[in-house]
Order: C-alpha cells, then sequence, then structure tokens
C-alpha cells in the first residue's frame, strides 16, 4: 500500500491548468523527489497532497484513506508537512517552536517522549545552540531548520517537505537530506521538492519530473535525469555527468551550448 | 544525529532548557499581580470623598466573610458605602479589566498581529453602537441583560466583518487592519451620532457616557450581568490557549498539527465579542487596555498564551482599578471618564508600538 496516493488529480485557478492529471504514489521506505522548472506545479501538486489545495478534479489518499475522512489530529500524527513559509507571529523561542511540533501526541503516552524528541530534532537540523533565541531573530537559513526541527518532532511515518533546502548551505542542504533518507530507511515515506538536481539524483529513490502541470517523466534517478530531458523540460541546456570516483550523477548547466545559442 | 550526515551536530545533551526557567519567572510574575490586584482593590475601596483607612477596609471585608478581625469603618456610613458604591465599583473594574486583557491578548492571537485591539478595530464601538440602539429605542427584550446582549450582538457582528475584511491570503496586515477600524469606527461613529440625534435627552446622555466610557454608577446587579460572559469568555480563552500557540505558525502549518482553524478562530471570534459586550455593556468605551497590556505581559512572560492569558486577565483588572481610582481622585470631587484616561496613555503607546513593529518586523506586513 502507498503512503500517498494522487488520482487524476487537476487543479485549475479560473483559465490557468496548474495541474493536468498527475498521478503520484509515495511508498513506504522511499525518498520521492519532485522536481521541475518553476511554475511547473511542484508546491501545488504537494499542496494538494497536504490537503492545503482543494484539487479541481481528482482524488487524495493518505495510507489508504481519503483525505476528507480523516480528522485532523490523527492526520497530524500521520504525516508531518514542511511548508516553504517560515514565519511565526509572536516571538516565540526555537525551542517552542519545535516544541509545537508534539502537539499531536498531547495527552498519549507518546507525550512522555517530548523533551527527549525535540532535543533529539534540535540536534539534527544544528539549533541546540538557538534553543532560546527569538524566532523572528534568525536568519533565512536557521528559520528552515527550526521549521524542519519541528516537522521531525512529530514523529510521522510521512514527511512532506517542500524545498527543505531552500536558503541553507551546503553542509545543512546534506544533513537535512541525509536525515529525510535514514527516515526513509526506516520505512518513512518521503515526498520532497527538489530544485538541485544533483541533491536529487544523490538522496532521491525516485524522481518525479513536472512539466506544465503533467509529470513529464518517472523513475528511477539514472533514468530521468538525463540531459537531453532535463534540456527540454528546462529550456536550457544541460548536462548529467557521474561524478569521475563515486559515480554520483552531477547535473549541470551546459554554459557552453547556451553561449553558442542566439 | 542519525547515521550518514556528515555535518558534527552537538550532542543532545548541550540543549538548553529554556522552558524550566521560564515557567518560574512567569509564576513570580502572576504572583505578584495577583497580590498587586488585591493591594490596589483595598486602597481603591478604601479612597474617594469618604476616605476610609488601610485597615478598616480590610477589616470589613474580614468581617463580612465571617472573620472577627480588624477594626470596623469608624465612619457611620463607611461600612455601607464600601459594600454598595466602593465594592461594586471595584468588581466592576476587575471583571472590565481582565475581559478586556483577555479580548485583547485573544485577538492578537487569532489574527496573528500584536496591534489588533477591540477599541482599535471598531469592535468595541459596533458593541457600543447597538447598546445604544437598545437605550435609544428603550428596547427591553431582555430584560436587565438587554443592554448587553445587544453589546454582544454588535461586538460579534462587527468583529465578524473586520475578520472578513482584513484577511487576506490567511493573513491579516498590520496596515489592512488598521485601516479596516478606521472605516469600521467611521461607521460606527455615524450609527452613534445618528442614535444621539434620534434619541430623547435622557438617552441622550447615556449614549454620551458610553463614549466616554466610565464605571460611575456601577451596582451590583449590573456585575452580576456582566460578569458571567467575562468568566464564560475567560474560561473558553484559556482552553484554547494551546492552539493559539499553533495559530502563530500560520494557518497551514497550524492545520497540519491538528488544529482545526477555520473553526478555532470563528469560535474564538464569538469569545471576543463577548467579552468586549462584557466590557462595553454597562461601562463604554474603555480604550486601548487590551493593546497595552498584553503586549507588557508578553515583554516579561514571552509570547506563550497559556501564560499571557491568565496573566492578561490579572493585568488588565489591575491596570483598571488602579486607572479607576485615579480617574475619580484626579481633580477632586470630579469623576473623569475612565475611556478618556485610557485613550490619553493608550494613544501614544499604540503609535509606539506601530514605529516598533514596523522596524522590527521588516515592514508592515
Amino acid at each position: 500500500m502507498s503512503a500517498l496516493v494522487a488520482r487524476g488529480v487537476v487543479v485549475r485557478y479560473g483559465p490557468t491548468i496548474v495541474l493536468d492529471g498527475v498521478d503520484l504514489d509515495v511508498r513506504h521506505g522511499e525518498v520521492l523527489a519532485l522536481v521541475g522548472p518553476n511554475g511547473a506545479g511542484k508546491s501545488t501538486l504537494l499542496g494538494v497532497l497536504a490537503g492545503d489545495v482543494d484539487a479541481t478534479e481528482g482524488k487524495v489518499e493518505v495510507l489508504g484513506r481519503s483525505l476528507e475522512e480523516w480528522r485532523l489530529r490523527d492526520l497530524a500524527r500521520e504525516r508531518a508537512v514542511l511548508t516553504q513559509e517560515h514565519s511565526v507571529a509572536f516571538p516565540f523561542p526555537v525551542e517552542h517552536v519545535v516544541r509545537m511540533g508534539r502537539a499531536p501526541w498531547r495527552g498519549r503516552s507518546e507525550e512522555d517522549l517530548d523533551d527527549d524528541v525535540v532535543a533529539e530534532a534540535m540536534a539534527t537540523a544544528d539549533i541546540s545552540h538557538l534553543g532560546e533565541r527569538s524566532f523572528g531573530a534568525l536568519s533565512g537559513g536557521e528559520k528552515g531548520r527550526t521549521s524542519f526541527a519541528r516537522i521531525l518532532a512529530q514523529r510521522t511515518g510521512v514527511l512532506m517537505l517542500d524545498e527543505p533546502t531552500a536558503a541553507l548551505d551546503l553542509g545543512h542542504q546534506e544533513a537535512v537530506l541525509a536525515r529525510a533518507r535514514a527516515q526513509a530507511d526506516e520505512g518513512a515515506a518521503v515526498v520532497v521538492v527538489l530544485h538541485d538536481l544533483s541533491l536529487a539524483a544523490a538522496w532521491s529513490d525516485r524522481v518525479v519530473l513536472l512539466a506544465q502541470g503533467r509529470v513529464a517523466a518517472e523513475g528511477p534517478p539514472a533514468e530521468v535525469l538525463r540531459g537531453p530531458l532535463l534540456s527540454e523540460v528546462y529550456d536550457y541546456p544541460i548536462e548529467v555527468l557521474p561524478h569521475p570516483v563515486t559515480g554520483d550523477l552531477l547535473v549541470l548547466p551546459d554554459r557552453r551550448t547556451a553561449k553558442e545559442q542566439p | 544525529m542519525t547515521q550518514t550526515a556528515p555535518v558534527p551536530t552537538r550532542a543532545p545533551a548541550g540543549v538548553p532548557t529554556p522552558s524550566r526557567r521560564r515557567p518560574t519567572r512567569s509564576a513570580v510574575f502572576v504572583v505578584a499581580l495577583s497580590v498587586g490586584l488585591l493591594l490596589a482593590s483595598l486602597v481603591a475601596a478604601g479612597s474617594g470623598q469618604l476616605v476610609i483607612p488601610f485597615d478598616q477596609v480590610v477589616g470589613s471585608v474580614l468581617h463580612r466573610i465571617g472573620l472577627d478581625l480588624g477594626p470596623m469603618p469608624t465612619h457611620p456610613r463607611g461600612d455601607d458605602t464600601l459594600w454598595s458604591v466602593r465594592f461594586p465599583r471595584v468588581t466592576m473594574a476587575i471583571v472590565v479589566g481582565a475581559a478586556l486583557g483577555v479580548a485583547g491578548a485573544l485577538m492578537q492571537g487569532v489574527f496573528g498581529n500584536p496591534l489588533a485591539e477591540p477599541s482599535v478595530v471598531g469592535v468595541s464601538g459596533g458593541a457600543a453602537v447597538a447598546a445604544a440602539a437598545s437605550i435609544a429605542f428603550s428596547w427591553t427584550f431582555a430584560g436587565q441583560w438587554t443592554i448587553a446582549v445587544c453589546a454582544f450582538v454588535g461586538g460579534l457582528v462587527t468583529t465578524l466583518a473586520v475578520y472578513a475584511l482584513a484577511r487576506a491570503d490567511g493573513r491579516t496586515e498590520v496596515v489592512t487592519l488598521v485601516l479596516t477600524g478606521i472605516a469600521v469606527n467611521a461607521v460606527a461613529g455615524a450609527a452613534l451620532a445618528f442614535l444621539l440625534f434620534v434619541g430623547d435627552t435622557q438617552a441622550r446622555e447615556q449614549i454620551v457616557f458610553w463614549q466616554l466610557g466610565s464605571l460611575n454608577g456601577s451596582r451590583w446587579q449590573y456585575v452580576a450581568v456582566v460578569a458571567p460572559f467575562a468568566i464564560v469568555g475567560c474560561l473558553v480563552a484559556l482552553a484554547c490557549a494551546r492552539r493559539l500557540d499553533l495559530l502563530a505558525l500560520g494557518e497551514r502549518p497550524a492545520r497540519h498539527l491538528g488544529v482545526d482553524v477555520e473553526r478555532l478562530r470563528v469560535g474564538l471570534i464569538v469569545v471576543v465579542a463577548l467579552l468586549t459586550a462584557a466590557a462595553v455593556s454597562f461601562c463604554g468605551i474603555v480604550a486601548f487596555v487590551g493593546l497595552v497590556v498584553p503586549h507588557l505581559v508578553r515583554m516579561v512572560t514571552g509570547p506563550g498564551h497559556r501564560i499571557v492569558l491568565p496573566a492578561s486577565m490579572l493585568a488588565g483588572a489591575l491596570v483598571l482599578v488602579i486607572a479607576d481610582t485615579t480617574a475619580r481622585s484626579f481633580v477632586a470631587g470630579a469623576d473623569l471618564p475612565i475611556g478618556m484616561l485610557t485613550s490619553l496613555v493608550g494613544g501614544p503607546f499604540f503609535f509606539w508600538m506601530l514605529r516598533r513593529t514596523r522596524r522590527t518586523a521588516g515592514g508592515w506586513s
């Protein structure tokens, strides 16, 4: 059984078609990367899966149950969503923000683990030293890591991450995706929207390439991330090379070809 | 740290535990507020044209609750004055102040905006219009509760209107909120002017009293009408404190954490209207208490609503008891309107907060 299922999802805003009949499966134990150019519908698709965006047509299931059938609080114990926007209305300290991730577990036996879970999540996101700082006073990357820690503290089997690496430096990008990878290896279903295709190649099991609201390609990174296909979808010359030592895929803009073009 | 991540991270053992220290500081603050409120109430009850010394006020209270301790008021009309004039008024100040403090903190939580406040956004005005209408047209459909019920309905309609008008994409920007308040207050002002025009002399006098705001003439039976509104409102607010914290994350993240955001918002708006009605129905518009009090409380306790709400309740009561005592003893023989006093202090404070919000929040959003 897939953790997340979307079938025939269509999203229209007036005459604009943002998603045009998208099917998606996210299985337990895998990291699925959603990639595609700006405006391809990645975040909208994640929004539909999360229940934030109402699909014009199509259906979404979480753990075999239709999204509308879930009680919000039950759902919050099964899946966590990292949105792109990180803002907190009042100057809550970082530790308090992370602890908010434990809210769905209140009144249950898991509540006893709160302190440990919060501490572990903060250590993973490398924000332990920021615990007492006000959220509003953090840098963009630190805010992103705090939100990530909050999602981790939620301790769910399904993770939906919308650009978790945005505004993060190289080391923290790796750390965040390594953690997502580790969660998947323990059985979690992870769907992550990424812009950096090399990161998608390195950390995901499957890649779904969206273009203009449709799935342009789907499969293991080596199959989807091919130069000609990417060049066409991104409308820019792109080359994919294996790393000379590790063999990891490196996705790079082909600047020589770009210069030759008129 | 799990497995593969190459970035060295600090051990969990190094995690600071700020949550340990805050509660003690907050607990001290709450105790201080409670003691302050008690002392201020007793002092307030003793001051006025007929001065009753502090120990005699305490003695009178102790005798009432069956303890034969302390001196009784020596003035022949002392005890009577205390229990038929002073204590109802002080109690009314406590109830109204508590309601305003909680209403302000709630509204700020619901709108995710530290500048939201019943009088600023026009909810007090809306409630006062409905209450004034019931005076001008001599409505009595709910007996002595009529004014309070009208104030509640007026407040509710206004809050819902502000909510619908000032929100865009799940957020309320400072500018939109303040401008909406101007629009709503303008309409409320016009409606009040109309009611002044059509009302007879007696109604006119009563309506003017609304606009000024005063605790003069508080009686036990009025307290009995207002207190249930305030108590129910405060209790519901306290029960929602944790969810209000989550709301600070924004609409979507709060829902992803299991909060039914729309239902919570609408429910709390009803509570805000209830509390505002409690404050407005007998005392008129007492502005800015809901703005100043929660803000000062947050500076001490931090923004967690589980402490901000009860502390705002106590601090609001304390502020109003002090303000009312000042209002009736500042000029000898004159009972100044308390609404004038709070606006005098609150207006500049509001301006200062606007400047500050603009600077620290990086603009007008």
